[in-house]
């Protein structure tokens, strides 16, 4: 699995930080994406496509890398995952299409992930288009929260012909594509290209707009035929711990929001951090924080190597990166008198398992010892979105334990117009862009499978109405 | 409308092309040139609806006529440098199913695809009545042609057919004659390359009345030797012999021949249509063949290897290459590149190229160091250099321009994409042609005024 990353080269200092945050693997060169294409067994049946949560035909869009037919290549992803190339950069691919190549048996995977990003970044540093509107149905759909799930509903609502509008918070569409992805796995500008793409197609974005607060949820779903629902999760929660209120208690997301869309040399940053929490955002804070310039990155966890949600490449990368892990620690307080000084924090021994069968912390008396630091990150999950559940819910849209309830082939909600997808329907499984972009696939297949016979009726009405108003002429 | 649903469910709405890839080939329309050419991947029905369904724009229904019984093994392979079977044998024979069976499925495909070019292949004994029924039989399935199996140069030569017939140009035309006399609809006659020159065998179809001609069979080879068994690959039950040889080794073969037929003022004037065949795998490939004259292509061999599905490729990879270049339909490029062939007497003596080396590129392999020292002309040199932006403490190869020939050797060896180009210099040589030379100044064929006219026109070689 480690091979994957080239060996550590980046040491504090050695590189100037737009270097730092440079996006971390190379574009492939030609030779290298052919040799690499024709290395592609092109199975049939493939195991790839089916580990892909999209689906997409790999065996070909590699065939057309090797027979140079390379927009044709990013025509068959696009065709299958609009945010191809997000999910290009993003994807666990060890986890999934290439977790699963058959040449991984006995010798190396496919490099699937960086040729599907050679055949986007071709398409899209050529401006080629692929897909154009519908032809009107007559149908309005609303797409509430513009990430990955939000724009790959809305892409393939309006390939069909629906109107379709999206309302997005914040002030740049692409949800945690845009705003969570850290820059050297991701730049911004490839989110907001897929953004312009799925504009392009004649979807309407307005940013700015709070679903609940400037328009309700109750008029949307008044005003529209259909409404899709990918409001993804809040902020990090609170450690709960005293001391947690000084300025350099941190959340995580903002923390690495901050690299997406602020000069890296504004960005404040500690020489001592920590990081509590295990999952993939704490790994990115720790290795922003890293990058950055902080001396000492240890990431705080209760819990031990085993049990960290992260994906194990990104505990690789991390320690290559020169963070440290110190596991079996929880924080108990914040130290410090106007500014962070220390993490005090406590030992814990795993004690028996839980009844998902993971092995639950257990506090080991009179362990404290305080962490010299002068920042803290909290990387420990996302809350719920419980104030839109609760307007929610008064529309029939029911949850459960803070995600929204789902019927799994449809993606439809209990209020037969909505539908949800993205991280505010996933309580179990792995959450991620790619997940989230099947999702809105889904859910665009069962909108258009609900209104078609409407869609059909429109057209007939304003094929009458277009004949009757010609015959009066 | 309601946009279409793709098999998963979504609606495909992709950008209007711009190009039609639809063909006329001796008056049977194809919504592609993509065809499947006679042989395994077009044994049946169930073979062919599927090819149908995945796109292909014709088949050659696998050969049908006289009784055979096959052997195991069929098939030997050339692997090449991790890379499977850049060519493929085999001695597999025609149809070893009946004419009946095949007659029935033949007209079922035809009713379900009216809109796809469906040819059969047939080779019967060499009786006129024979020839005459079975062509009769196989038109009133309603299929669009027939293609004469004048090629296949193993098993069926030795009882007088396939490429027996091929090979004698008195033959072809007898046969096709009896066929052309019954037949209403078009005759393909498929060549055999087993032969000195094709254009004999193609002059000698077109003057029995063929409609069509489709080339190249395969080609006679024996794919190997086991080193431990000493038998002969394929082995069939301790015994082996020659087989007919396709896949991508063969497609230079082929390429040439469908140029020497097509180029043929015999053939240009009849304005017979020719189909490609040779070891075509992708569109690139269809389209060098049919920029040499071809308006539809057959694929076996890369079938056998990938499936129907390839074909998806070589219709987008096609369409894509037509809008880039500006061709909206297959016509605009179907034997663009024949008038470029000539042949050797013809071609510019006062053209001259240099190789040229990227030093930004060179990855400092000297592949075309060694090439050009141990095979070529002895002009790049290993020196030291000072490269900005390189740490290298090795060599360079440095090309001595002035002694470089043009060959092409070493760019042709060079692994990186666009480091070595050979670029055209301006010598002040005159522009001659071999032919035209010897015309004005037949004394240079003496090796003495050979050495004046060359120092008169500063060729020095060395």
């Amino acid at each position: 699995m480690v091979e994957h990353y080239k060996p550590h080269k980046y040491k504090a200092g050695e590189m100037s930080l737009p270097e730092r945050f440079a996006e971390y693997f190379s574009r492939l060169s030609e030779r290298e994406a052919v040799a690499e294409a024709n290395r592609c067994l092109y199975c049939y049946d493939a195991p790839c496509v089916v580990a892909c949560p999209t689906h997409i035909d790999i065996p070909s869009f590699i065939r057309k890398i090797a027979t140079g037919n390379v927009k044709g290549s990013a025509r068959t992803i696009l065709e299958s995952n609009l945010l191809g190339a997000t999910c290009a950069r993003v994807c666990p691919v060890q986890e999934l299409c290439e977790g699963s190549c058959v040449l991984a048996r006995d010798q190396k995977p496919i490099m699937i992930g960086r040729l599907q990003r050679y055949a986007t970044d071709w398409a899209w540093s050529r401006g080629c288009k692929y897909f154009d509107p519908g032809a009107p149905n007559g149908l309005k759909v609303a797409v509430v929260g513009c990430g990955p799930a939000g724009l790959s509903c809305a892409g393939e609502l309006a390939k069909a012909g629906f109107a379709v509008t999206c309302f997005e918070s914040r002030s740049m569409a692409g949800g945690l594509d845009t705003y969570g992805i850290v820059v050297f796995r991701e730049p911004v500008e490839v989110s907001l290209a897929e953004v312009k793409m799925v504009e392009e197609l004649g979807v309407s974005i307005r940013t700015g707009v709070t679903v609940g607060k400037e328009i309700g949820w109750d008029e949307l779903v008044d005003s529209f035929d259909a409404v899709f629902i990918g409001v993804g999760m809040a902020a990090v929660p609170l450690l709960s711990i005293p001391g947690e209120e000084l300025d350099q208690v941190v959340d995580g997301l903002e923390f690495i929001e901050q690299t997406k869309i602020k000069a890296l040399d504004s960005i404040t940053v500690g020489q001592r951090v920590c990081v509590v929490g295990a999952g993939n955002t704490a790994i990115d804070c720790a290795t922003i924080a890293r990058r950055l310039g902080a001396e000492r990155v240890a990431i705080v966890y209760r819990r031990s190597e085993a049990e960290m949600p992260c994906y194990h490449f990104e505990y690789q990368f991390a320690l290559s990166e020169g963070v440290s892990f110190m596991f079996l620690t929880q924080p108990v307080a914040v130290l410090g008198t106007g500014c962070v000084e220390a993490l005090k924090c406590i030992r814990m021994d795993l004690g028996p398992p839980d009844s998902l069968g993971r092995r639950s912390p257990v506090v080991v008396p009179d362990s404290e010892f305080v962490l010299p630091a002068d920042m803290v990150i909290r990387a420990i999950g996302q809350k719920k979105r419980y104030d839109a559940l609760e307007q929610l819910a008064l529309l029939g849209v029911k949850s459960n334990n803070g995600y929204i309830t789902v019927a799994l082939e449809s993606r439809q909600t209990d209020n037969p117009k909505v539908f949800a997808g993205g991280d505010c329907i996933r309580s179990t499984g792995e959450a991620s862009t790619v997940a989230a972009v099947q999702d809105g696939k889904i859910a665009a297949r069962s909108i258009c499978a609900q209104l078609s016979e409407r869609a059909r009726l429109k057209h007939v009405s304003a094929d009458h109405s277009r004949r009757s108003s010609q015959e009066s002429t | 409308m309601f946009q279409l649903i793709t098999p998963d469910g979504l609606p495909r709405r992709a950008r209007k092309r711009m190009v039609n890839l639809e063909i006329d080939f001796c008056g049977i329309k194809a919504p592609n040139p993509f065809w499947l050419a006679s042989g395994p991947p077009t044994n049946s029905g169930l073979q062919v609806q599927k090819a149908f369904e995945q796109g292909w724009g014709g088949v050659v229904w696998k050969t049908i006529g006289a009784p055979v019984l096959n052997v195991c093994n069929r098939y030997g392979t050339i692997d090449y440098r991790g890379s499977k079977i850049i060519g493929l044998n085999n001695v597999e024979l025609i149809s070893d199913r009946s004419v009946e069976v095949n007659l029935k499925e033949i007209r079922e495909v035809k009713k379900n695809f009216p809109d796809r070019a469906l040819f059969v292949s047939v080779m019967v004994e060499s009786k006129k009545e024979t020839w005459q029924e079975i062509i009769k039989r196989v038109e009133d399935t309603g299929a669009d042609g027939v293609e004469l199996n004048f090629g296949c140069p193993h098993g069926m030569q030795e009882r007088g057919m396939g490429s027996a017939m091929g090979q004698v140009p008195e033959y072809t035309t007898m046969v096709t004659e009896w066929v052309s006399e019954v037949a209403t609809r078009p005759v393909v006659v498929k060549l055999t390359p087993n032969v000195t020159d094709i254009v004999q065998p193609a002059r000698a179809a077109v003057a029995g009345g063929a409609s069509a001609l489709s080339l190249i069979n395969t080609i006679n080879s024996i794919i190997g030797v086991d080193l431990d068994t000493f038998r002969i690959v394929p082995d069939v039950g301790g015994r082996g012999g020659h087989g007919g040889y396709a896949g991508p080794a063969i497609k230079p073969i082929a390429l040439h021949l469908v140029s020497a037929v097509s180029g043929d003022l015999v053939v240009q004037q009849a304005g017979t249509p020719i189909s490609g065949i040779g070891g075509i795998e992708t569109w690139r490939d269809a389209a060098e063949f049919m920029l040499l004259g071809a308006t539809s292509i057959q694929v076996c061999t890369a079938a056998m290897h990938w499936g129907f599905r390839i074909v998806e490729d070589m219709i987008d990879g096609l369409s894509n290459w037509m809008d880039d270049k500006g061709f909206s339909r297959c016509s605009d490029f179907i034997g663009r590149s024949v008038g470029r062939m000539t042949t050797f007497g013809d071609f510019d003596l006062g053209f001259q190229t240099v190789a040229r080396i990227d030093h930004s590129k060179c990855i400092q392999c000297n592949l075309c160091y060694i090439s050009c020292n141990d095979a070529a002309h002895q002009c790049i040199d290993l020196k030291d250099l000072k490269i900005a932006d390189s740490s290298s403490d090795c060599s360079w190869p440095v090309v001595r321009e002035q002694d470089c020939v043009g060959c092409d050797l070493c760019a042709k060896v060079c692994p990186v994409n666009d480091c070595i180009t050979m670029v055209e210099i301006d010598t002040g040589r005159s522009h001659v042609t071999w032919n035209q030379l010897v015309a004005d100044k037949p004394e240079v064929l003496n090796w003495d005024k050979m050495e004046e006219y060359r120092k008169q026109e500063h060729i020095k070689i060395h």
